[in-house]
């Protein structure tokens, strides 16, 4: 007997293939027979395809598998093509951007760094076709523009730490390696060069709403979990005819904390958080090394930093007695 | 409850992935012990089992005996003794039996000396040892805002091993395919001695030889078009900073308050320790090491034809303190803790097996064969007398 369990999905609805509306004339038609899968029915539907392709989408892909391919056979290349130590030290491997001698030399020689750029731009216009195609998609479908509006916050994130940022700083060597571990080590490294990004409030702006977006969708998606029993997962339609489930999860919170969001205002406040993250973020990102060079001192200035006593005196830098740099 | 084989396949994934990566995790218990302010997330942290095998592998040796200082002067006994003739007999043979232990226990003398005549300066290593000698009475003497009243002896690096285990040499490896593809930088790489990282692979050229600037920070808040570090100028301190960290087993913290690290003020004092360190390790390289490269054959260089040199990790092998603070030098006073003849030989004119006698240039304390390239090594010894001043 298949029965319905609220923290894993066991039943796996599977009926006819959904094949969706028809496409109007000029639409190029969806790829590839739909399937079952499993695996795939274990976290969403069960349903694979049919996938609307189209000519954006088609120029999307393949500008990310040039940029992926550029990267990768770059990594390979800085292990003199060497199979093994390709593998044993792939997450170790990267293609650096151009030092900061080129400036912003549109193609620095390819020996260093010429490839990033070329791969850089490809990589943006695959993730700038992409937007452009999911709003596409999302307007044939009728539906609101939601989502490519978050895919854009993120896409600001990625433009202003590979584009916006070197562009005033006046070097491409300012941007972010293509790499596993190098990517991280320039994040540790960016913070500590301009003085610690904890002092930063763009970037606590940015921690508030990512942490906030991790306690919404923790709160919410235990709320749905927890009526589903009455029926709460059947979202849209608790939003137009309450029920018990909607009304058992609003008196939850309002007994709990004294307030409850509604079954449609959740859905705003989960938006405007995960899309904040990177907006805050990406201005903070962009104030660092332009407007401001040391967020520590900044915040010195401005108050935010907590005074310590001095329980290390009589230790000053040893270049100011004459001892060298 | 099919779920058994996604959750297997999913544990077994991460595992793979972990054992992939290289993982050198320390399994609890670690102890933490504060040095700062509360709140600050100043710690010292050690893990018991490394530090349990941290502690048996550094125990320091017993002197051979006890030297009678007393009787002729060595370099009244034997020929061509040019360091150590200030030595009595007794101190002179105490000191040649525990050298013999510290550097070739196997081998003995002749890895040394000539068994025909231990007076002649025909195999190399006698050559090089007489400059180790020299430069570990600089280090007692000169180096004190470093070593302290501990000071340093052969055993120090060398642990009975005729190349100390944590030297250092241009990294290159793996290469990159010359030509148009693969620009890494000089870095992303496992680093070798950048802590394993993927961090610039040779931050210790730029840094203990060369006088590349480490301090990267902003010293104001606002940006003022005078400082010209970025992130990878940032990288490369940092490498240095997890070699440091790496070789003595030391978190961040140890020295820095990890919200300025900049900011002296609120550095612990192993900070200001530190930075002499650095600056002797330069200076060690510079005056001693790298002028002894005629006189090394090519299975004592590294991949790139370059000598093996000193790092933080030689002396201090993982341990904050080498040797765990343990001091050596009491039995070995007279043969160490004070430079006596400094004259350094033209090691450009040594032959191996036919040079009989190297003697040191007419001028004394120069470093002959030191690569003009360099930082001259006039200007390291002014660094190292002000850096005792300026204590």
């Amino acid at each position: 007997m298949s029965q319905y369990q609220n923290i894993f999905t066991l039943t796996q609805v599977r009926g006819p293939f959904e094949e969706g509306i028809p496409l109007p004339a000029g639409d190029s038609p969806r790829s590839g027979k739909p399937f079952h899968l499993w695996i795939a029915g274990l976290f969403g539907n069960a349903q694979i395809g049919p996938i609307y392709l189209g000519f954006l989408g088609s120029v999307s892909i393949a500008c990310g598998a040039i940029a992926f391919l550029i990267i990768g056979l770059n990594m390979w290349a800085s292990v003199g093509w060497d199979p093994v130590q390709f593998v044993r030290q792939l997450f170790w491997l990267a293609l650096e951007p151009p030092p900061a001698k080129y400036g912003l030399k549109i193609i620095p020689p390819l020996s260093e760094g010429g490839w990033w750029i070329i791969a850089g731009f490809f990589l943006t216009t695959s993730v700038l076709l992409w937007w452009v195609r999911m709003y596409r998609r999302a307007r044939q479908l009728e539906m609101g523009t939601h989502v490519c509006w978050a895919f854009a916050a993120a896409i600001w994130l990625f433009l202003v730490l590979g584009f916006i940022r070197p562009v005033l700083m006046g070097s491409w060597a300012e941007a972010v390696p293509f790499g596993i571990f190098p990517h991280l080590d320039w994040t540790a490294s960016f913070s500590i060069r301009y003085g610690n990004l904890y002092y930063n409030p763009f970037h606590a702006l940015s921690i508030v709403f990512l942490y906030g977006s991790v306690l919404l969708f923790a709160m919410h998606g235990a709320t749905i979990l927890a009526v589903t029993r009455y029926g709460g997962e059947r979202e849209l339609e608790q939003i137009s005819d309450r029920g018990t489930a909607s009304e058992r999860a609003a008196l939850f919170w309002r007994w709990t904390m004294g307030f409850n969001a509604t079954m449609e205002s959740v859905h705003r406040w989960a938006w405007w958080f995960a899309v904040l993250t990177p907006l805050t973020g990406g201005i903070g990102i962009l104030l660092t090394g332009t407007v401001v060079d040391n967020w520590y001192l900044w915040g010195i200035k401005h108050g935010i930093v907590a005074p310590l006593p001095d329980i290390y005196p009589g230790v000053v830098d040893p270049a100011m007695t004459g001892g060298g740099q | 409850m099919n779920l058994w084989l996604p959750m297997a396949a999913g544990a077994g994934a991460l595992l793979a992935v972990a054992s992939f990566v290289g993982t050198d995790w320390d399994l609890p218990p670690v102890d933490t012990e504060q040095i700062g302010y509360r709140g600050t997330g100043m710690y010292n942290s050690r893990d018991r089992e490394t530090e349990a095998a941290l502690q048996a592998a550094n125990v320091v040796p017993p002197a051979p005996w006890e030297a009678d200082p007393e009787g002729d002067r060595a370099g009244d006994i034997y020929e061509n003794v040019q360091v150590l003739g200030h030595l009595s007999d007794d101190q002179f043979n105490q000191f040649m039996a525990a050298i013999t232990e510290w550097i070739a226990p196997e081998e003995g003398c002749t890895y040394c000396h000539n068994a025909e005549n231990f007076a002649t300066d025909d195999v190399y290593q006698k050559v090089v040892s007489r400059r180790m000698i020299q430069m570990t009475q600089a280090i007692n003497e000169d180096w004190t805002p470093h070593v302290q009243q501990v000071g340093v002896t052969c055993y120090t690096c060398h642990r009975g091993q005729a190349i100390p285990a944590n030297v250092w040499s241009r990294d290159t490896l793996p290469e990159p395919q010359p030509g148009m593809a693969g620009y890494r930088a000089g870095q992303n790489v496992v680093a070798k001695f950048g802590g394993n990282s993927s961090l610039p692979q040779n931050a210790l050229e730029d840094y203990l030889l060369n006088d590349t600037n480490i301090r990267v920070h902003s010293t104001t808040a606002l940006p003022t078009g005078t400082n010209p570090n970025g992130t990878k100028e940032t990288e490369n301190t940092w490498s240095l900073m997890m070699h440091m960290s790496e070789s003595l087993g030391a978190n961040c913290t140890t020295c820095h308050n990890s919200r300025a690290f900049n900011d002296w003020d609120q550095s612990p004092p192993q900070r200001v320790t530190a930075w002499h360190g650095i600056r002797m390790s330069r200076a060690i390289n510079n005056d001693y090491i790298v002028g002894l490269t005629p006189v090394f054959p090519d299975s004592r260089k590294g991949p790139a034809g370059d000598v093996y040199k000193v790092s933080c990790a030689t002396c201090h092998n993982g341990v904050q303190k080498p040797l765990y603070g343990v001091s050596m030098i009491e039995d070995y006073v007279d043969a160490l803790s004070k430079k006596t003849q400094t004259g350094v030989p033209d090691y450009g004119t040594y032959v191996p097996g036919e040079t009989l006698k190297l003697e040191p240039a007419p001028e004394p304390g120069t470093t002959s064969s030191l690569a003009p390239a360099l930082a001259p090594a006039s200007a390291t010894g002014e660094r190292n007398v002000a850096a005792v001043v300026g204590q």
